[in-house]
């Protein structure tokens, strides 16, 4: 039996989330997917801040029904918005969570101490929320989350809402602590990096379901969501494979090299994508005529968007762009070679955990 | 908003300035006449005439009583309908309500058929512990109270239901219960509008007239509170009761200004 089991079902009228998950102490789990996918009710659920419709959680043994309240759950919660108290100060804040569970005035104000230099904003002990920035109040809720000794720590977003410099040192700290941290961290993030550089495994939500588990590297490379490829910057699309034809469910066929059979998905790098105005000859079979939907400047790159049916990424060359006068509305071809394409199941790496 | 972009709208127009300025006429007034019409010469014996002292001892010790009450019923109640959700929710929102619009008379009235002598609950708490409300200091502040009561228990609900609810859920994950969230989390964040709620309470209590005269009566030294006396001194001494009016009006500014300077100016 794992540290963590939750099968958390919650039935709305508008969505269902009926997710499975599992965790061992130790493991930092980012959950993505796109907006409206579950992530903040599972986070929710698992908190026991909305009733679960049917499922069960378990964690370090103790089984959470639906009557153990948030306050019998042991939980620690990092919040978007930080949800600092606004009338106390940060060690104040950081003590709520001890004195709440019985430890003495003094005992909590000391724990939280500690804490506040743990996170690095030790000096700002005696600060109202109000007097802090974005960065050093979420340094106080991680403190505050972690000061009361949790089993399971949620966060939800915890840097989306900062700057983006200050997301990038926050985001190694946080590393830090979670991997300091004995318990089971769940990280609901909408950023990839996030999910590369904190996490040891990620769960891919969509619409409510686990849609891929596996860890970050994996999901990364084989995406088999829309969501998680444009978040990766993959291009990903979907098929039926007959040894090496990919017959993708826009009706087009594509070569590749690798034999397969079945429900597959294959994706190709925006920077494999070759881009003209004529149509390609030659032994290139992989090719579409598509329309420009945008360009924009993707690090030394330009990043093409393509209308093509279906949605394509194409790196190019500034010099090239403007060789080819790539601009929103015209039209040109793309190819990509067989050799360039990824394939890999629909099934096999869906579900494949390091804990399974 | 600043000025020079609302000017370019163009010039505020007159149908709006003319009755905005008859407004402000009406309002101010009667105001500077009470003031321009006070017997200054007089004045200082008779702010410390024993009537006066005694009817403005009486008021704010009734007014400030009935303020406490309001803030130890009111406080829960507005908690109960700002944070729990139960059948018939509306409905007690609703009837807290009534007392707003009540005239005071009705309300006096109502207290009697409650608390009166023969009353539904002033019957049996005659008999049993031989205690009988009308008519006494008790009277008044129970008036004031039902009377103030709705403005507290509405501007605090408003105050409670201004927090973000997030900050429950933090405090319920960290390990609060609901009594230290509302005690720890609640009122100190809703700290301005309770208090803001309380002045209006009491400048509701210390100006009430109705309710009082009617279930509590008009005895000097018990129940005359100052409206009572500002009342009484109007019919033998017009000048009594405009230096009475006067004081009524620096206390309650005077409050107003100090706990507005105190919880809602230098709280932000």
């Amino acid at each position: 039996m794992s540290y963590l089991e939750a099968h958390v079902v919650v039935r709305r009228p508008q969505h269902v989330v009926d997710v499975r998950l599992e965790a061992e102490p130790g493991d930092v789990v980012a959950v993505i997917g796109p907006n409206g996918a579950g992530k903040s009710t599972l986070l929710r659920a698992l908190a026991g801040l909305i009733p679960m419709t049917d499922g069960s959680v378990t964690c370090n043994g103790d089984r959470w029904s639906d009557t153990w309240a948030p306050q019998d759950r042991n939980i620690g919660m990092v919040f978007q918005q930080q949800l600092l108290f606004p009338h106390l100060d940060a060690a104040q804040n950081v003590a709520f969570g001890p004195r709440s569970r019985g430890a003495g005035r003094r005992a909590s104000l000391g724990v939280a101490r500690e804490w506040l230099e743990r996170v690095g904003v030790g000096d700002l002990a005696d600060r109202r929320p109000a007097q802090l920035s974005g960065g050093q109040a979420q340094r106080v809720s991680i403190a505050r989350a972690l000061a009361t000794d949790p089993t399971l720590l949620l966060l939800d977003e915890p840097l989306s809402a900062l700057d983006v410099s200050v997301a990038m040192s926050l985001r190694i700290e946080l590393a830090g602590h979670l991997a300091a941290f004995g318990g089971v961290s769940i990280l609901v993030t909408h950023d990839a990096i996030d999910a590369m550089t904190i996490a040891n495994r990620v769960l891919v939500l969509d619409d409510g379901r686990v849609a891929q588990t596996g860890t970050p590297h994996e999901v990364a490379q084989r995406p088999q969501t829309d969501h998680v490829a444009k978040l990766v910057g993959l291009n990903v699309l979907r098929g039926r494979s007959r040894d090496t034809d990919v017959n993708l469910d826009d009706g087009t066929v594509m070569a590749t090299t690798t034999p397969a059979e079945g429900e597959v998905f294959v994706s190709f790098s925006p920077a494999a994508v070759a881009l003209t105005l004529d149509e390609p000859t030659g032994s290139v079979r992989n090719r579409w005529h598509g329309t420009v939907r945008s360009v924009v400047p993707h690090g030394p790159a330009v990043r093409v968007h393509l209308d093509t049916g279906a949605a394509l990424l194409a790196d190019v060359t500034p010099g090239s762009a403007t060789r080819l006068g790539l601009v929103p509305g015209r039209t040109v071809w793309a190819a990509v070679k067989a050799t360039e394409v990824v394939v890999y199941g629909a099934d096999t790496a869906r579900l494949r955990s390091p804990h399974a | 908003m600043n000025r020079s972009e609302s000017a370019t709208l163009g010039r505020a127009p007159l149908r709006l300035l003319i009755p905005a300025g008859l407004a402000l006429v009406l309002l101010l007034a009667p105001l500077t006449a009470l003031v321009s019409r006070a017997p200054w010469a007089s004045l200082p014996e008779r702010l410390v005439a024993p009537e006066v002292l005694d009817a403005l001892r009486l008021s704010i010790l009734t007014a400030t009583v009935a303020s406490v009450l309001c803030l130890l019923l009111g406080l829960p109640l507005a908690w109960l309908l700002a944070r729990v959700e139960f059948r018939g929710a509306s409905l007690v929102r609703a009837l807290v309500a009534v007392p707003l619009v009540l005239p005071p008379v009705v309300a006096g009235v109502a207290l009697l058929a409650a608390f009166g002598r023969n009353g539904v609950l002033g019957g049996p708490l005659r008999d049993c512990c031989g205690v009988s409300i009308p008519f006494t200091t008790a009277a008044v502040v129970l008036a004031q109270t039902f009377v103030a009561l709705p403005f507290v228990v509405i501007s605090i609900e408003g105050a409670l239901r201004a927090i973000d609810r997030q900050y429950d859920d933090v405090a319920a994950v960290l390990g609060a219960d609901r009594w230290t969230i509302f005690r720890r989390v609640s009122v100190p964040i809703a700290l301005p509008g309770i208090m803001a709620g309380l002045v209006l309470g009491w400048a509701r209590a210390l100006g009430e007239f109705g309710a009082t005269i009617t279930f509590a009566g008009n005895y000097p030294g018990t129940t005359q509170t100052m409206p009572l006396a500002v009342y009484t001194a109007l019919q033998a001494d017009p000048d009594a009761a405009v230096v009475l009016s006067l004081i009524l009006l620096v206390v309650s500014i005077a409050v107003l200004a100090l706990l507005r300077e105190r919880w809602l100016g230098g709280a932000r």
